[in-house]
């Protein structure tokens, strides 16, 4: 049981990456369609996982699907590569698919990401995977599925506006802050995901990305180069909006910000969300301060 | 025979520069299963009118209204409607894209109980905005200001813009749904029981409203109700309408002051006076 080697090298049979071939298939073929009309929710028979739904199951059977033997993964839970979501999905692969990990973003040729997009710029040989809770930018605006199926297909996107209002109405500023409303294309209305909006502007990106939602078994898609506009009014514009402040373990002042309260008395820091971006940039700082020396 | 007569004197008493009807309805029947909803409906409505469908419950008028308005398909007949740019068409053969266009644009619809017309969960003035926002306007500060503008004009204060309808009393969600329905400018406005459930007193003043409105856009409206005291004040004709069929259609004073079928007949003197 608690042999974590790859199956594989375990002397066990087992399909590569855990889905068999025929699921593999169904899952390329929802894929292949969802490329082809960028921002539309394709619906694909999602398997059940060995993890609880919410956990990502929708992204593994992405990556799953995406995996070959030469890749090189990393798994991002809301920037970080050490907690228990990106550590349990990367311990995963490593057993079912036996394939090479890193935490290092320009090392993985795929990405499969939870909350965040990495701030290290993505390059076109590498995917991004999403995994999605609720794929249905309408579902909290309109409650019938069948209706809001519909309104994606006349393209009625009016409603969306309306949250927007609301939100003005009641705060002042647009106050949505993650999972924000993108059309893509000038077609669909998409949702991009809880990411914060600071990372909207990222998914116009050179790099594949690829949306599962595994309980509301929906897969969608942004090809790379694909033009994504966040919705705003003309005199609320949109706005990536983070915390104001350096990070306080590599003073990079263009990422986005956790806020670590650190005792009772409320003292807090912020810290880059992407560790992987943050201990770079302490490296490289510190191999400056010892080049200096020398 | 009623009807043709009715038709002829339209053309000649009704607005002198429109040539043709806004709406022509012509044999409207729609059956559920093998019982008759309504049969052999024709009419016609010219800019600038009101149209009154009275009737007892499960005469057809509701299902006559949906049958207009595109929210039932009817088994026979046309509702052709003399759209802005096209000209009179036939509105059960447009595509569903176009007839939920018009559906937000130059037709509105005001159901009975405001609830299925209205948000609950969402602000006064969003859900007035909303039809603004669906049809492309894109500057919060324009919806915001045509939303106050219209809660004024039905009488709804103007700090009352972000508090949700379920706050508001009957009259006063009823009167939101109509400024909500009015905002985009619609031509012809589908009414179902606009003052059912709510108090006389209070029907009395949306009535007085909506026959301002009427007057001052130049609206024109099918208004379905049972009670004859809103057809006498907002109707300019009026259609009785018994087992699916229209049983008598006229002048709204003289259908109610001289009325000429039996049924008529029973509906004016079964009005209760105080």
């Amino acid at each position: 049981m608690d042999d974590l080697r790859p199956v594989a090298t375990a002397g066990q049979s087992y399909t590569f990456g855990y889905l068999d071939d025929q699921t593999k298939r169904m899952i390329r073929r929802a894929l292949l369609k969802a490329v082809a009309i960028p921002g539309y929710q394709v619906p694909f028979a999602s398997r059940e996982m060995p993890m609880p739904y919410g956990w990502g199951t929708g992204g593994v059977q992405v990556t799953a699907a995406c995996l070959t033997p030469e890749d090189c993964l990393k798994v991002i839970d809301q920037g970080a590569d050490d907690t228990t979501n990106a550590v349990s999905i990367r311990k995963f692969f490593e057993r079912v698919a036996g394939v090479a990990t890193t935490e290092r973003t320009p090392e993985a040729s795929v990405i499969q990401t939870r909350h965040r997009v990495p701030e290290t710029p993505l390059r076109e040989d590498q995917i991004l995977v999403y995994q999605v809770p609720i794929p249905e930018p309408l579902r909290f605006l309109e409650p019938r599925e069948t209706e809001a199926r519909k309104m994606h297909a006349l393209e009625e996107y009016g409603l969306m506006h309306v949250k927007l209002y609301e939100d003005i109405a009641r705060h002042g500023h647009i106050a949505t802050s993650y999972a924000y409303p993108v059309k893509v294309e000038g077609r669909y209305v998409m949702d991009p995901s809880p990411i914060p909006k600071f990372d909207n502007p990222k998914l116009e990106s050179p790099a594949l990305q690829l949306f599962g939602a595994g309980r509301e078994q929906r897969i969608y898609a942004l090809p790379p180069h694909t033009r994504v506009v966040s919705l705003d009014f003309e005199d609320h514009p949109f706005e990536p909006s983070k915390a104001d402040h350096p990070c306080a373990l590599c003073g990079a002042e263009d990422s986005y910000l956790d806020e670590v309260i650190t005792d009772d008395s409320g003292t807090r820091m912020y810290v880059c969300s992407d560790t992987d971006y943050c201990a770079t940039r302490r490296d490289q700082i510190a191999t400056t301060a010892t080049g200096d020396r020398a | 025979m009623v009807l043709r007569h009715l038709r002829a004197r339209a053309r000649c008493a009704g607005p002198g520069h429109a040539v043709t009807p806004l709406l022509d309805v012509r044999g409207i029947g729609k059956r559920y299963g093998s019982r008759l909803g309504c049969t052999g409906v024709s009419f016609d409505l010219w800019p600038g009118e009101v149209m009154g469908i009275v009737g007892e419950s499960g005469s057809g008028k509701s299902t006559l209204l949906g049958c207009l308005s595109g929210h039932l398909a009817p088994d026979e007949g046309q509702v052709i409607f003399d759209t802005r740019d096209r000209g009179p068409v036939d509105t059960l053969g447009l595509s569903e894209p176009e007839r939920r266009m018009l559906g937000r644009t130059d037709w509105a619809f005001v159901h009975q109980n405001p609830r299925d017309g209205l948000r609950m969960g969402i602000s006064a003035g969003g859900n007035v905005g909303e039809r603004l926002m669906a049809v492309g306007q894109r500057h919060y500060g324009a919806i915001r200001a045509e939303a106050t503008d219209w809660l004024g004009r039905v009488e709804i204060a103007g700090d009352r813009i972000d508090d949700r309808p379920r706050d508001f009393s009957g009259g006063m969600q009823q009167r939101l749904q109509i400024a909500r329905n009015l905002v985009t400018g619609p031509r012809l406005v589908f009414m179902d029981e606009p003052t059912g459930g709510l108090d006389v007193s209070v029907q009395a003043r949306l009535l007085d409203l909506v026959r301002g409105l009427v007057r001052e856009m130049g609206l024109s409206a099918v208004v379905v109700t049972h009670d004859l005291a809103v057809v006498r004040l907002l109707a300019d004709r009026l259609m009785v309408m018994k087992d699916g069929r229209v049983v008598e259609a006229g002048l709204t004073d003289q259908v109610l002051d001289d009325p000429q079928d039996a049924y008529t007949q029973l509906l004016v003197s079964s009005v209760l006076q105080v």
